[in-house]
């Protein structure tokens, strides 16, 4: 058998494949079933946001902003209104705050379950996804009530939130943050000591956190390489220092601490929005914003922590009432940027594996 | 006998059974509709709906239809999402190697006509109708699973209705 003649190859992963979670093309130099080389294409969903934002009065970049991160599009309409806030000095309620951060962790919540049930099919159990997707629909249901969309909800505004919570919101949401901590168990059960499931994320992908930090990966693909470094704790936003919660951390960084991780941050959320839910106050919901404001010249960088990581926006002024420049950073690109430096030399089964748990998302990456 | 009420039939009844005659179109047809089995194309926001759609709550399964990760098992492509220049020769590739008959559904504003990328940007095909040809165009932004449900009960409709002749190829 020695003397049997053996070749590389390039194989195409892509644009269109189920595992990318979009559209994202990786041409791989493969020697047999093993990953020797990746080469991350992108651009296929490049849909010119920041461009667009340029032709559009602040308020009216926020629509589109829900578009750019559409799993977690609260987080965009909050990171932008945070931006022009710090802009325009616009001094926002403590009601708005508060319900700005319920909002924010439902939507946490509802991205992590979605990253259990897609994660979980991308590797090959189908059940889980039925599962993920049942809990996130109670979460979608709280959304819909509260602002009438399911998916791109433009609630969040310059200034405050786009209307009040309704009423029977409360009760609702404590009944749907009990369901899902109860849920949480059967989840664990169904993957945590499945052996199928321990054979393809234990010890596969492994991110040494002097890598991440190389590459700016963040959020929970960093925290499970074992840096503590969370925007909540490290670099306060809204009202998020007032709430007490633990950041997970986890040290292996392979596959199963990142999936693992996220489920303990959807238990830190869920206690959050107790938290934010019993100090709600009564008051305004908005501040009086004239929707054409203009803003004094100058330049901020807001940055938020969203369910993938450094969610940021760069806006730039020049006092009329666009912004010049919108420059967006989405933690998505850092963690494509990472895969050719650490998921080399694995199965290219388990580099679907190592995608799906660095819960990429193509339009943050494309923009 | 669900189908019979269905179906144009002429039934004669025989002592221990019977005898059921109906025309090939109808009961091909019949089949057809219950069995669109769609290829897993979602490229943005719509995406994440046509997979609450396939999950849990609304159910695709009892239509009928099954997601297939490759083209030549589909029937159906359910364009979900903003089709960009970049990736239009890449849909127009994944229609060709689909066997025929073959329908597409254009769900979401982005596939009828760019939706909210239609003006001021440079990179976003404005809609898939010339492109590849298209059966039944959903709107919204993105549409609830419930208006994709309807969009898929109306495919079903059309197939119903078509004559074998329409097996040709369609452009």
């Amino acid at each position: 058998m020695s003397d049997l003649r053996t070749e590389e190859y390039y194989l195409n992963m892509g644009p269109h494949h189920p595992s990318t979670h979009g559209v994202c093309r990786m041409v791989l130099k493969m020697d047999g079933e093993k990953v020797k080389e990746i080469e991350p294409h992108i651009g296929y969903l490049h849909r010119s946001i920041e461009k667009i934002c340029e032709n559009r009065t602040y308020a009216q970049c926020i629509p589109i902003l829900d578009r750019f991160e559409y799993v977690t599009a609260m987080s965009c309409n909050y990171v932008f209104a945070l931006a022009a806030e710090r802009l325009a000095s616009i001094e926002v309620p403590e009601r708005a705050e508060h319900i700005r951060v319920i909002m924010l962790e439902l939507n946490r919540i509802a991205s992590h379950l979605l990253f259990y049930g897609v994660t979980a099919m991308d590797i090959g159990a189908l059940t889980p996804f039925l599962y993920g997707l049942r809990e996130r629909e109670s979460i979608l249901d709280l959304f819909e009530m509260t602002c009438g969309q399911r998916l791109t909800y433009n609630y969040i505004r310059v200034g405050g939130v786009s209307r009040d919570l309704p009423n029977g919101f409360i009760p609702k949401c404590h009944e749907a943050l009990n369901t899902i901590e109860k849920k949480l168990a059967d989840y664990e059960g169904l993957l945590n000591e499945n052996p199928i499931w321990l054979v393809r994320t234990v010890g596969i992908g492994v991110l040494p956190a002097k890598v991440a930090l190389d590459y700016g990966v963040s959020g929970p693909c960093l925290r499970a390489s074992g840096v503590q470094y969370d925007l909540r704790r490290n670099d306060p936003y809204s009202i998020y220092d007032r709430f007490e919660f633990d950041i997970p951390v986890r040290h292996n960084g392979d596959c199963y601490d990142r999936y693992l991780l996220r489920l303990d941050e959807i238990r830190q959320s869920i206690h959050i929005v107790r938290q934010a839910l019993d100090a709600l106050p009564e008051g305004d919901f908005k501040a009086k914003v004239s929707p054409n404001f203009k803003p004094p010249a100058g330049e901020v960088y807001a940055r938020i922590e969203n369910s993938r990581g450094e969610l940021g926006v760069h806006v730039i002024s020049d006092g009329t009432k666009k912004p010049l420049r919108v420059k967006t950073r989405g933690a998505s690109y850092n963690h494509i940027a990472v895969l050719p430096a650490f998921a080399t030399d694995v199965l290219l089964a388990d580099l679907v594996a190592i995608f799906a748990t660095m819960d990429v998302i193509m339009p943050e990456v494309d923009r | 006998m669900g189908l019979i009420k269905k179906l144009p039939v002429y039934t004669e009844k025989m002592p221990g059974g019977g005898i059921v005659m109906t025309s090939l179109e109808a009961a091909l047809h019949n089949a057809q509709a219950k069995s669109l089995w769609y290829l897993l194309f979602g490229t943005a926001c719509c995406a994440i709906e046509l997979m609450c759609t396939g999950a849990s709550r609304y159910d695709f399964d009892r239509l009928g239809m099954i997601f297939r990760a490759t083209p030549r098992q589909a029937d159906l492509i359910i364009a979900a999402g903003t089709i960009t220049k970049k990736m239009a020769p890449r849909l127009r590739l994944l229609y060709d190697q689909m066997a025929e008959p073959r329908y597409v559904i254009a769900m979401g504003g982005c596939t009828i006509k760019g939706g909210p990328f239609y003006y001021d940007s440079y990179s976003v095909e404005k809609g898939i109708d010339h492109i590849i040809p298209v059966d039944v165009y959903i709107p919204g932004c993105p549409p609830r699973p419930e208006s994709l449900l309807e969009g898929c009960i109306t495919l079903q409709e059309k197939i119903k209705k078509q004559s074998l002749l329409d097996w040709q190829e369609k452009d």
